[in-house]
């Protein structure tokens, strides 16, 4: 027992001495370098409700329109209203205590340069800060004009920034936790006979919105290879199945198959052999829809290789793909899943 | 540990061993009809040699493992890229969540940084704005602890009720591991903060380019600019190189690929502290600034994607309780839907701000049981009921959802999620 004892006062000395902080030092460790004015200002981006960090520029409506239907309506829609579970940035007024409180810019956003910073920084997805000033101050007065918080004459610059307040400014207070539920959730709890009777009331098999087991995923991933016909001297089922799971990188934006729709990027049905830009109600950028590219095993490994480089002003946010193994299966992968 | 009033004495645990064993003795149901192949035949791996020592130069679990993964909820977001998925919690024992099975919440996908190109700037209301490069902060002296890091947004599925079976998808949105890093304080005295000042932004460097507002208080008491995760460099997952680690505080603030921490006296109100990240209430209004953790618990086994499959008697019940206040010295468990409450037995280190795992065994009858975890932390907060919630909070929250979990086990031993009333 005494050496338990010992035992234990050496574990707690041990555990204080664990504890310890790393030390401080007088005038600091001379480590680091001073940061050069271009280098602050080039990564010093942040906006303040105050006005503080916001650029000298301007930008109108009709302009924000035009940029927000070219670069924002593929997810958000082109009046804000969003295309399937991405953000809706407009309307939702009067819903904040209602069942299905509907949060946007103008319904719940507190303040106007929260949005002029996030779509600066953030947006458009896939493609971050590739916006100039007046096209952030653009869009940000055409949101302003979706949520009827300005008219179609507005124009939005550094000037009058902030003379317009949000509509649900005040919508918004600090934590009270501490004040409000804590004296509530600190009573010693009741231990037995807690309650007179128990009963189940909601079950989550009624709604089953859980995701498939790992077994079942792979029983239907199995479904596509057994469509396609074996007879053909197409891509061999391996590297078909590989290309499946390279295009899960692609399926952010672009689906392909039965039912395909287009999202942020155009449906790839039918996309090895076809022109570019061709996918039906997809606004492509002037730079895709003009190329003349024929979509064929090499350019497409070119083009996948690195989307920027191949083709200067194209749209697609994403990087490219290392791997020459990878290119190859998903391009497989694309001209089965897409064959008509 | 030895002073927790819930441990059976010496006496009284020789005492319930012996009886146990007798019950056991006498109870046993399984007999060996003929001798087991398992025993009686060669087997391959008796006989063979195996892979030798570089077979993997990295090692991965056993291909036994292989459905050890985390999973995501498709229909839960627009597209895997600004998603989420879940740390198979059911799958897991201790308190460590290995590297590879924390799961991941990012906005803009997985930042691929070269470490070599890797730049931390400090500035705003600082004496001296500075650069640092990895191999500088690896330069300052370090800490290692360990830490949960919680979603804030874990259970907001079920705010209005049970929705997703398997705790996995529940409270499936936490890890913890340790850290090592420098303490924020250290980068912040050598840029020397200026008096005013009062908050900081910590910014990522990936294309959602992430700030939260943190307040000055918290950056000098315990964040850590963190380089590691259970001793290896963080996953890029993670925030390779650098991630902020704020002990305690909802997950959106440990900024990931951290390259930025401006100084200022007021907070910024981004996107991620306004639109997000604040809890609508049902007047309308919504709280903002709710950083800290509530102390939670769940029951990882049994529980949907575990369900019991060994029919009555001796029966593990284990769980994890967790709290951004403190230490979680007590958890109970109930078997019949929070009627009666027995104390679990606490196992493992018991750190601030770290994750718990309790268990409860009992000789399980067979008849369904209403499993229900109850954590109470070190500064006497006890986990509430999502009734007692939903009565401050209304349904439209999302975010802080720490309410008693409910897992309803029939005769045979499975396990769906449930509310009880």
């Amino acid at each position: 027992m005494k050496k338990l004892l010992i035992c234990t006062a050496i574990l707690a000395a041990t555990a204080a001495l664990a504890q310890e902080s790393a030390p401080s030092r007088e005038g600091g460790y001379g480590l680091g370098r001073p940061a050069l004015t271009e280098e602050i200002a080039a990564w010093d981006i942040d906006i303040r409700p105050d006005g503080l960090g916001l650029p000298v520029g301007s930008g109108d409506v009709w302009t924000g329109e035009e940029l927000f239907v070219d670069q924002c309506s593929a997810c958000h829609g082109d009046f804000g209203e969003a295309v399937g579970r991405w953000p809706i940035l407009a309307g939702g007024f009067g819903s904040l205590d209602q069942e299905d409180p509907v949060k946007t810019v103008g319904s719940y956003w507190p303040y106007l340069s929260t949005v002029w910073d996030y779509v600066h920084r953030a947006m458009p997805y896939g493609n971050a800060q590739s916006l100039t000033d007046d096209e952030v101050y653009a869009i940000t007065a055409y949101l302003m004009y979706l949520n009827n918080m300005v008219d179609d004459d507005f124009e939005l610059s550094n000037e009058n920034f902030l003379e317009i307040p949000m509509p649900n400014e005040a919508g918004f207070f600090m934590d009270d936790r501490d004040t409000v539920e804590l004296p509530e959730f600190m009573a010693e709890p009741c231990m037995t006979g807690c309650a007179e009777g128990v009963e189940i009331t909601m079950r989550a098999a009624v709604l089953d919105v859980t995701p498939e087991t790992a077994t079942d995923a792979a029983e239907e991933q199995a479904e596509p290879e057994t469509a396609a016909d074996p007879a053909a001297s197409g891509p061999s089922p391996e590297l078909v199945a590989a290309g499946e799971s390279v295009f899960r990188q692609c399926s952010s934006c672009h689906q392909i198959g039965e039912g395909a729709r287009n999202g942020a990027g155009p449906v790839l049905n039918g996309i090895v052999g076809m022109a570019a830009g061709q996918a039906e109600g997809f606004r492509y950028s002037p730079a895709m829809a003009q190329s003349g590219i024929v979509w064929d095993e090499a350019t497409l490994a070119e083009f996948l290789a690195d989307p920027r480089g191949y083709l200067r002003g194209n749209r697609m946010g994403f990087g490219g793909l290392r791997s020459e193994e990878d290119i190859a299966a998903v391009i497989a992968y694309m001209q089965v899943a897409g064959a008509p | 540990m030895s002073q927790n009033p819930t441990n059976p004495t010496r006496r009284g645990f020789l005492a319930g061993a012996a009886m146990a064993g007798g019950a056991a003795v006498a109870g046993r149901v399984h007999a060996q009809a003929a001798p087991d192949p398992a025993i009686t035949e060669l087997q391959p791996w008796n006989q063979y040699l195996g892979p030798g020592v570089d077979a993997a130069p990295y090692g991965m679990p056993s291909p036994h493992e292989a459905h050890v993964i985390r999973r995501n909820v498709p229909w839960l977001t627009a597209d895997s890229v600004s998603s989420v998925n879940f740390t198979p919690l059911h799958e897991l024992e201790g308190i460590i969540t290995p590297n590879g099975l924390a799961f991941e919440r990012h906005h803009a996908g997985v930042a691929d940084i070269d470490p070599a190109e890797y730049r931390l700037m400090i500035n705003g209301m600082v004496d001296t704005p500075l650069v640092f490069t990895l191999a500088d902060l690896a330069r300052f002296p370090r800490e290692n602890r360990t830490y949960f890091l919680e979603c804030a947004a874990n259970g907001g599925m079920e705010w209005r009720g049970a929705q997703l079976n398997g705790c996995q998808f529940t409270h499936g949105m936490i890890h913890n591991v340790v850290y090592t890093g420098v303490p924020l304080r250290l980068l912040l005295e050598e840029a020397g903060v200026q008096p005013g000042a009062l908050w900081v932004l910590p910014e990522g460097a990936d294309a959602s380019a992430m700030t939260r507002s943190v307040p000055l208080e918290k950056a000098l008491d315990d964040c850590l600019v963190a380089t590691h995760m259970n001793g290896e460099r963080l996953r890029p997952e993670q925030g390779y190189p650098v991630r902020l680690v704020v002990p305690g505080w909802e997950g959106n603030m440990w900024v990931k690929w951290l390259r930025r921490i401006e100084v200022g006296d007021q907070p910024w109100q981004h996107r991620e502290e306004t639109s997000k990240y604040t809890d609508l209430l049902e007047s309308g209004d919504a709280r903002r600034f709710t950083w800290v953790m509530d102390a939670k618990s769940v029951i990882t086994n049994p529980s949907p994607q575990a369900p019991i499959t060994h029919g009555p008697g001796p029966t593990v019940i284990t769980g994890v309780a967790w709290s951004g206040r403190g230490t979680i010295p007590r958890v109970d468990v109930s078997l019949d839907g929070g009627m009666n409450w027995h104390t679990a037995r606490m196992s493992g280190p018991s750190l601030d701000k770290s994750m718990h795992r309790f268990y409860y065994e009992f000789d399980w009858d067979g008849a369904p049981l209403l499993l229900q975890s109850r954590a109470m932390d070190s500064t006497g907060y006890v986990q509430p009921t999502k009734e007692q919630l939903r009565h401050f909070r209304g349904e439209n929250s999302i975010y802080h959802n720490n309410g008693i979990q409910t897992w309803a086990i029939d005769s045979d031993g499975r396990a769906e999620n449930v509310e009880v009333g």
